[in-house]
């Protein structure tokens, strides 16, 4: 009887693995795939397509391919996520913020429902909202900007709406949500122990909420490294509402690209060989970037929950809760 | 506790940059079959004649209940990769394959134009009282920057009577690679030697300025919103929506507004220099009535079929397509082939090998 019983738990065990490693099989198969789809653009252009600011898929001159650099693209797809996590970071928080430590019970759960309901939107209808609402408004903003503010890089460019400023809003629109709700459950893995030592010290609510702040800190930038990589990869609402440039530039008026816009963009009518090649080194790049942002964010988040088991005999101390606050 | 961590992880790892990289795998379900005395035909190819191309093989069918003829709208690209890998049976394109491509596919490919479409310039200008008239060198400079504002002399000079802006132009083209951008910079190649140099001709192409609208849809609703813009987008496009058009000076010095007879006007006047097998360029076509920005879009199928049973069963179609289908094309707003060169493009069906 036992020994059946131990046997089941065997099988059970390798069944159940088999669907971890299919998970990674996909991810370094993807890789693979990536990588030797893109061999020619590899092969041609080397490092430097990293660092080449030309994208230019018809040959000219004496040139019997066209020309292909990834950096007004990575530059695109950076700028406008931190830019977006720029607006997102302190709303989200202080979105979870409220809904963990001061929201009524009443009206959490509503509320939560809100904020998730904003992922579940799709990508394409944000799009739309935005070419049709964000757009317009951001148009009159630009318009309206005062000209000596048009010295200033940041602000430089025609007043078109389309661009960076609006691509960083709609993203930070969209991520939002997964910040908030990760933030919001890193909170409240805080072990009640933090806040009530506070308290027990004569500290406000303020206070305590900063103490279960600090403490969660590390899960919280790691909540924010989850939306940056999510806001990496989105495609669809950015390129309706970024102005596909491919030029680098400070502007936040300006027209720009990203990564993920022009491989949805060009990919389709793609027939050239290396012009082809080269869209999928692009995928390769964002592939590498977003791993390599979602590994850091993960970390992060693993480096908090060992805390969460280990820190409460060192936070018990008085001296050490006191200077938190 | 930690193994379910590491699983969760890694499908968030994989969720996120499947994100990143949802582009379009060329599938390989077009593996043809005839199951249940129904004949499937599989193609791929081109976005432009989609509309059309439905609608006749649901005509077709209703009238060959036997035949059933599905078409994946995945782009000239995809549809030429896919017919020279032999995963579909024709393909479809807006643009003549390369000698390149052709020399890659692993037999002799024809071409077979189907009906025309044609690029026209859309405009949204403060004040305009009427039809605003291009030449093709005004569009060029205007696309390469060097034409910066409404008023400016090289404008005004075709446009007299009318009252235009002195404000920047906002230029707006197709950030998606398309049919639609590869006939407009054919069309200015041609027209000006300084963009044939500097930008050339191409589905997508390194644009010197302006914003990408994605699709027809996207360049027309930046058009509207955007005061003093100008871009271009599909003439069927155009007439459904209703967004004022401009008119555009063709070869013989005449300006002529787009329309589906001055299309296929544009497609007669080329067809005393077709090629034989009809990879042609018609933009800035000469002739009375021709509209410049024309250009046909092709289906493609192999001289020498594999299946035999598929292609007694196409070329009937293509027949049908040529003489019959024809007719519902312009209430469509596709502009219909001319009839001398259907008469060309019938010979060239019976080329292909059917026992």
């Amino acid at each position: 009887m036992k020994t059946s019983r131990s046997g089941g738990d065997g099988w059970f065990r390798v069944f159940l693995g088999v669907f971890p490693v299919l998970v990674l099989a996909i991810v370094v198969g993807i890789g693979i795939a990536l990588f030797s789809e893109s061999i020619l653009s590899i092969r041609r252009f080397g490092i430097n397509f990293w660092f080449t600011d030309v994208w230019d898929p018809v040959p000219h001159g004496n040139a019997l391919t066209g020309q292909f650099g990834a950096k007004p693209f990575i530059w695109g797809t950076l700028y406008s996520s931190i830019l977006a996590l720029i607006i997102a970071g302190p709303i989200s928080l202080g979105i979870a913020t409220y809904l963990s430590e001061l929201c009524p019970p009443k009206l959490r759960q509503p509320l939560i429902f809100l904020t998730e309901l904003l992922a579940a939107i799709p990508s394409i209808v944000y799009g739309l909202w935005g070419v049709f609402v964000l757009v317009p408004l951001i148009r009159q903003v630009e318009v309206h900007t005062p000209e000596s503010w048009r010295q200033f890089p940041l602000f430089s460019g025609p007043p078109l709406g389309l661009g960076m400023l609006s691509a960083a809003l709609i993203l930070a629109i969209m991520v939002t949500p997964f910040i908030s709700s990760l933030a919001r459950e890193v909170l409240k893995a805080v072990p009640r122990t933090q806040r009530e030592g506070a308290y027990a010290l004569g500290a406000t609510q303020w206070e305590a909420i900063r103490v279960a702040l600090s403490y969660g800190r590390t899960g919280i930038i790691g909540a924010v490294m989850l939306g940056f990589g999510r806001a990496l990869g989105e495609t669809m609402a950015v390129t309706m509402v970024i102005g596909n440039n491919p030029r680098v530039s400070w502007s936040l008026f300006a027209p720009q690209y990203t990564m993920a816009a022009v491989i949805a963009n060009e990919f389709t009518e793609a027939a050239d060989e290396l012009h082809l090649h080269a869209l999928i080194e692009i995928g390769l790049v964002l592939f590498i970037i977003t791993l390599f942002v979602n590994a850091l964010s993960r970390l992060l988040i693993w480096s908090m929950n060992k805390q969460a088991v280990a820190r409460p005999k060192t936070k018990l101390e008085p001296a050490k809760i006191g200077s938190a606050a | 506790m930690k193994k379910l961590f590491a699983t969760v992880a890694l499908f968030a790892l994989c969720t996120a940059c499947g994100g990143g990289s949802s582009a379009p795998v060329s599938t390989n379900n077009a593996t043809p079959a005839a199951s249940g005395g129904k004949t499937q035909v599989n193609g791929a190819g081109a976005t432009f004649p989609n509309p059309i191309y439905s609608k006749w093989f649901s005509e077709y069918n209703k009238l060959h209940p036997d035949v059933e003829v599905n078409y994946q709208s995945i782009g000239s690209g995809g549809g030429i990769r896919q017919l020279a890998a032999q995963t579909v049976f024709f393909g479809a394109s807006d643009a003549p394959m390369t000698d390149e491509q052709m020399k890659q596919a692993p037999g002799k490919i024809l071409h077979f134009p189907t009906v025309l479409g044609a690029v026209v310039p859309v405009y949204n200008i403060e004040g305009a009282s009427a039809q605003v008239k291009f030449t093709g060198p005004v569009l060029a400079d205007i696309f390469l920057g060097k034409i910066k504002r409404w008023n400016d002399p090289a404008i005004a000079k075709a446009n007299a009577g009318i009252k235009l802006p002195n404000s920047e132009i906002t230029v707006v083209h197709r950030s998606d690679g398309s049919g639609t951008s590869f006939i407009y910079t054919d069309y200015l190649s041609k027209v000006s030697e300084e963009w044939k140099q500097k930008v050339g001709a191409n589905a997508s192409v390194n644009w010197p300025i302006g914003v990408g609208g994605k699709g027809n849809e996207g360049v027309a609703g930046l058009v509207k919103q955007t005061p003093n813009s100008l871009g271009y987008v599909e003439l069927v496009y155009a007439l459904q929506n209703k967004i004022p058009y401009g008119a555009v000076q063709n070869a013989s010095g005449e300006f002529v507004t787009p329309s589906t007879d001055s299309v296929t006007a544009a497609a007669a006047g080329a067809a005393a220099n077709m090629p034989k097998d009809f990879r042609v360029s018609i933009t800035n076509a000469p002739g009375q009535g021709a509209y410049p920005i024309s250009s046909f879009t092709w289906i493609l199928m192999y001289e020498e079929p594999k299946d035999q049973t598929l292609a007694k069963v196409m070329v009937a179609f293509m027949k049908w397509a040529l003489s019959d289908g024809q007719k519902i094309a312009p209430e469509m707003g596709y502009a219909a082939v001319p009839a001398n060169v259907v008469q060309t493009e019938l010979e060239q069906l019976n080329q292909i090998k059917v026992q």
